[in-house]
Order: C-alpha cells, then structure tokens, then sequence
C-alpha cells in the first residue's frame, strides 16, 4: 500500500489539463496499490488553486505556501515537494510530463532515493507501465523497483480526474533551505494567442517547410485554423526557420498532442514529428508530395498544392456552418 | 572556464527503428551510430563558449560501450580539448549516467557542465536534472540561449517552455541542458578531424567509480507501437470536408 501525490502544476495561477490529468493517473495508482490520492499545489497566494483542486476526488490538498515558491524554479520546488511527501508519507510521486514535470520531478526523485519513470504512455494491472522510446517506435514496459517512485505521465495518454466530492484543503508551510537556492526566475516572455492551447484543443492545424514563411502561416493557415477554432501547431523546420514560435513545435522533442482531428499542411512527416501526434484521431495530410510519408498515417490524405487547398478548406468549412 | 559535456552515442535520427521480435530492444544490425543531436548541440555551445571567453577547456564525457570512442572523436573532431569514456556494458540507467558524471564533476571540477536535453533513444529527459540535484547545483534546462553575467558568477538562461519562453539566471557551477535552437552545430573540419587522434581519450570502467549500479527502473520488453493504416485518399477538398464532416464526424 503506497500513498501518492500529485503535483498539480499551475502555470501562473491557472490549471491547466497537465493538473487534471496528472491526478486522474494518480489516482489510478492509488487504486492499485490501495492507497490514498492526494494533491499538492505550491506557489504563494494560492489559496484558490487549492479549493478549486479539492474537487476533483482526492482525499487531501496541500496547499504549499513560501515566498521561494513565488516563481516555479526547479530547485525551490524539488525541496518542497520532496519534504512534503516524506513528511505526509506519500511514497509515489506523480505529475505531468509537461516542461515543468519534466524540469521538476528528476530532482524530487534523486531527494527521495526514488526510481523514476518519465512519459509513461500505460499504466498496467500488473504495476508495469509502458513508456514511449525512440521518438516512439519502441514502447517499453517498466516497472520501477525501489519503494519510492516518481512517475511523469504523458498528458494525451491519460484521462483527466472527474469532479468528485470536496476534499480537505490543509495548508502547509514549505520547508526550504533557501541558502542553497540555485535558480532565480528573471522573466517569462508568453506566446500570445486567443486560440485553444496546442495540448487541449480538439482539432489542431499544423503547417510545416511548405508553408515556405511567417507571412504564409498568417495569411494562408490562420484563417482555416480559426474557422475551425483550432490551434496552431508547426514542424520543427518550420519553426526553426522562424516562421513561428517555438512552443508550437509537434514531436518528439516538442509538444505531443492527440486531438480528435489533426491537419498537416505542408509537413513531409518524419518520424520525429510524428512522434507527438500520431496518436489523434483523425489526421488529415495535405500536401503535393504524394510519396510524402506523413500519408502512411493519415486517414485522409489529400494530394494538392496547400496554396490552393487551404484556402478551399476555409471556405468548405464555413458553408458546412 | 572549464566546462564538462555529456555525450551520448545513440541512433542515427535518419534510421528506421525496428523492434527485435524477442522483445529484448531494437535491431541494431546494419544501424547507423551517431553523437546524440542534442548532444552535438551542448558541444557546439561549449565551443562557443570557449572561443568567445578564451582560456576555457572542453572535456568531453560518454558512459558506455567501449565504440562510443567513435562519438566522443567526433567531438573531438569539432574541437573539444580531451574526453573521458566510461566503460559500461548494456543499457545504463540514467541515474547510473548520472552518477557516474557526479563523480567526474568531483575529478574534474567544472564551472559548468552542458548536457542535451534529452537523449533520442531513451527519451527521458532526466539525466541532467538528476545531475543537478546530486550536485546542489541549479541547473537551465531546455535551453534556447545562454547569456553569462560580466562576473561570470551566474547565466542567465532563456528556456523552451510551454507557452513561451523563460528566462531563470543559475548561480555556476550549473547543469544546462541544450533544446534544439541554442545553436547549429558545426561539421568537423578535416585538420580538426586529424588532431583529434591525437587528442586524450581516457578509459574509466564504471567499477573503478564506486557508484551504486543497483537496479530501479527494470524493463520488462520493447515493443513495436500498435500500426497505424493509412487511410484514402481523396481527390477535392470538398470530398474532405464532407468526409470530415459525416463521417469523421470531427468538423
Ligand atoms: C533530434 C531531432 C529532433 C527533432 N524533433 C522534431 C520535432 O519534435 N518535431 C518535428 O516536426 N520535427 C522534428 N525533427 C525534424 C524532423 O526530422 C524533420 O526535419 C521535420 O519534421 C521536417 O519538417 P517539415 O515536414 O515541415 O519539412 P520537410 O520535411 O521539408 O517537408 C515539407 C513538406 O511540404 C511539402 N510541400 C512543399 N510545398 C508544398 C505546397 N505548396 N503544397 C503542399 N505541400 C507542399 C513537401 O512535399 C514536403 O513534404 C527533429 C529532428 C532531429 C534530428
């Protein structure tokens, strides 16, 4: 019988779904190992968060409160959250493979003596779990062996929490050494967008090399991404190109998504980018390369220049409305 | 500045992966061998910075097979000064990988030690955190651009984060790990690649570092991912948005 908790990360002050479903895979492994789920959210002033995190069927929130925690800095974090699961004897530490999850939870495994497993994809009846490895062409199923453990879960492989019940917020003050504080949090630039956010939305639209630069992706891809309320995704080489921000990069190094329906405009469809969406529902691949290898895994695929297409599709959208 | 950079040989980004029917990994017969990208990167940076501060050192680090030699000459090649191979056999959990960099950092004393982000093969994306918390140190990771204070004291370190990019300033000795946009990689020049043969390689097994090897992540099989078909064709973006919309049902 092992206790678990689950950082629920904010960003800012808001959840996001990497809270949600991080506890729903928390919970999970509390059922299975007969314990207890509960849930930690850190920062200051977060008094909200946490009311708003008891709903969702854990037993107890830790509402962690210091000053260090204004900012998440890996360090000031990993302090905390390891203390707090010592101290309230949760052996199982679980959170989103988000950049945050994946900043954090090594280091809370290293001061818990724990096993660590990242990105895991399954969680099985039997306690093995089942991790993605080369840009996901050969899945691996684990099991950790030390007593502790932290797991990092892959955000579209698992089931947001339901709200449940109310549980008890209890509120706890972070022990933190801050003389051996490392990191400083200096500024965060945002990607600002009025669009659904890449790893939530329902259909996502990507555009790659073929959209050929920035000016394109607003005058040619935007208008189909907004008729169809989408977000916006990208190839690395679009990206690299600079055509658009970084965190819209798809793959196996970037964001992984799996929405009901994805559109690939312009994207040849290396296996690095269909690392992060190849498990949506429903992909559709536009693009004029018919030997293009992102069709091997598109349900529809359609051979034609995107220049001519995308603005079609824009407008076929609308009539349907 | 002396700096410290972790080295991965692992398979090319290019080549087909295929799953070894018994489970035990992948088929690695004819396969391509590689510095890990995001390795390539963390040197790159580190050349960077040495020839933008002069005076610094470059000291290459692989655990592995004894053929990671080839890797760790690559980086040679590209002008790092002289490198450590550390003698593993199989597969080598992160936390021995970072172990066993613990101990050279305790034999090298680095003011930095640059890493990539994640290696391609196992796609944990740990080994340097993991580092930086054996070590008390604060660590920058997926890093886009590295900025070092007049003082040299810190870095300020600009982050791929979901939502954008954040900027954290790491007091050094730090643990950086390189995203994919710090830099782009030079190729080794042939001069380059003649001196690095006669550049130090030292060869440390894993024993002689006294780190505790005991078992905590066990893998169980590799598996091929469940196949995806392709699907049809169409020929008109009308016959797309009608299919989509009765029946995908999705728009
Ligand atoms: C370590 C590493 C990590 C990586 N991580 C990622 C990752 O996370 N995500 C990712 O996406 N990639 C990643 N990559 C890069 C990946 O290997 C590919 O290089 C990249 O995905 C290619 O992007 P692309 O499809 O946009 O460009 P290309 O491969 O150049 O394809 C462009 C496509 O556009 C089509 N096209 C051109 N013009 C038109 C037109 N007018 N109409 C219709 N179609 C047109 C072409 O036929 C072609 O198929 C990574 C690579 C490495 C080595």
């Amino acid at each position: 019988m092992s206790n678990v908790l689950v950082f629920a990360e904010h960003q800012h002050k808001t959840f996001s779904k990497n809270a949600l479903v991080a506890l729903g895979a928390g919970k999970t492994l509390a059922a299975q190992s007969g314990g207890e789920c509960h849930a930690a959210v850190l920062g200051t002033g977060i008094g909200a968060l946490a009311t708003e995190l008891a709903k969702y069927g854990v037993k107890k929130v830790f509402a962690v409160e210091h000053a260090a925690l204004e900012h998440y800095t890996a360090d000031a974090h990993a302090q905390a959250l390891s203390a707090l699961a010592e101290e309230k004897g949760c052996d199982i530490v679980v959170g989103a493979a988000s950049s945050i999850g994946k900043d954090l939870l090594p280091r809370v495994a290293v001061r818990l003596g724990a096993g660590m497993a990242s990105d895991i994809t399954e969680i099985n009846g039997d306690g093995t779990m089942v991790r993605p490895t080369y840009a996901g062409n050969a899945m691996a199923t684990i099991s950790i062996e030390t007593p502790r453990k932290v797991i990092s879960v892959r955000v579209t492989a698992f089931e947001p929490a339901a709200a449940e019940g109310q549980a008890e917020v209890e509120n706890v003050a972070a022990k933190i050494d801050e003389g051996a504080l490392k990191i400083k949090f200096v500024g965060f630039n945002e990607t600002k967008s009025d669009r659904p956010a890449l790893t939530e939305a329902k259909v996502v639209v990507s555009g790659g090399r073929g959209l050929k630069n920035g000016e394109n992706f607003k005058t040619v891809l935007e208008p189909l991404v907004d008729t169809l309320g989408a977000a916006m995704g990208a190839s690395r080489a679009a990206v690299d190109a600079g055509f658009v921000p970084n965190d819209l990069q798809v793959g196996q190094t970037g964001k992984v998504v799996a929405p009901e329906l994805y559109i690939a405009v312009g994207i040849s469809g290396a296996i690095q980018h269909l690392a992060g969406m190849k498990d949506s529902k429903v992909i559709v691949a536009i693009n004029k390369d018919e030997e293009a290898p992102i069709f091997q895994v598109s349900d529809y695929g359609l051979v034609a220049d995107l220049f001519k297409a995308v603005p079609e599709m824009k407008e076929a959208v609308e009539k349907l409305k | 500045m002396k700096i410290l950079v972790a080295a991965k040989r692992v398979p090319d980004p290019n080549a087909t992966i295929k799953v070894r029917p018994d489970g035990t990994g992948i088929v690695t017969d004819n396969l391509k061998f590689v510095v890990n990208p995001f390795c390539e990167i963390a040197i790159e940076e580190a050349l960077r910075i040495k020839e933008k501060q002069g005076g610094a050192e470059v000291v290459l680090v692989s655990i592995g097979d004894k053929v990671a030699q080839e890797q760790l000459r690559t980086g040679l090649a590209m002008g790092a000064d002289r490198a450590i191979l550390v003698l593993a056999e199989g597969n080598v959990e992160p936390i021995a990988v970072a172990r066993a960099i613990e101990k050279l950092v305790a034999q090298e004393n680095p003011d930095l030690v640059l890493m990539g982000k994640q290696a391609i093969d196992d796609d944990s994306n740990v080994v340097g955190q993991m580092l930086a918390e054996m070590l008390g140190w604060g660590q920058g990771t997926f890093a886009s651009e590295i900025k070092f204070a007049g003082d040299k004291g810190s870095a300020v370190v600009t982050r791929e984060v979901d939502g954008g990019l954040e900027d954290v300033e790491v007091k050094l000795p730090a643990i950086i790990t390189a995203d994919l946009r710090l830099n782009e990689p030079r190729y080794a020049s042939l001069p380059g690649i003649m001196k690095a043969r006669k550049k130090e390689l030292k060869e440390i097994p894993i024993a002689d570092l006294g780190i505790d090897q005991g078992v905590q992540v066990k893998t169980h099989k590799i598996s091929p991912p469940p196949a995806r078909q392709a699907g049809k064709r169409v020929e008109t973006v009308q016959q797309l948005v009608d299919l989509l919309h009765t029946e995908a049902k999705v728009i």
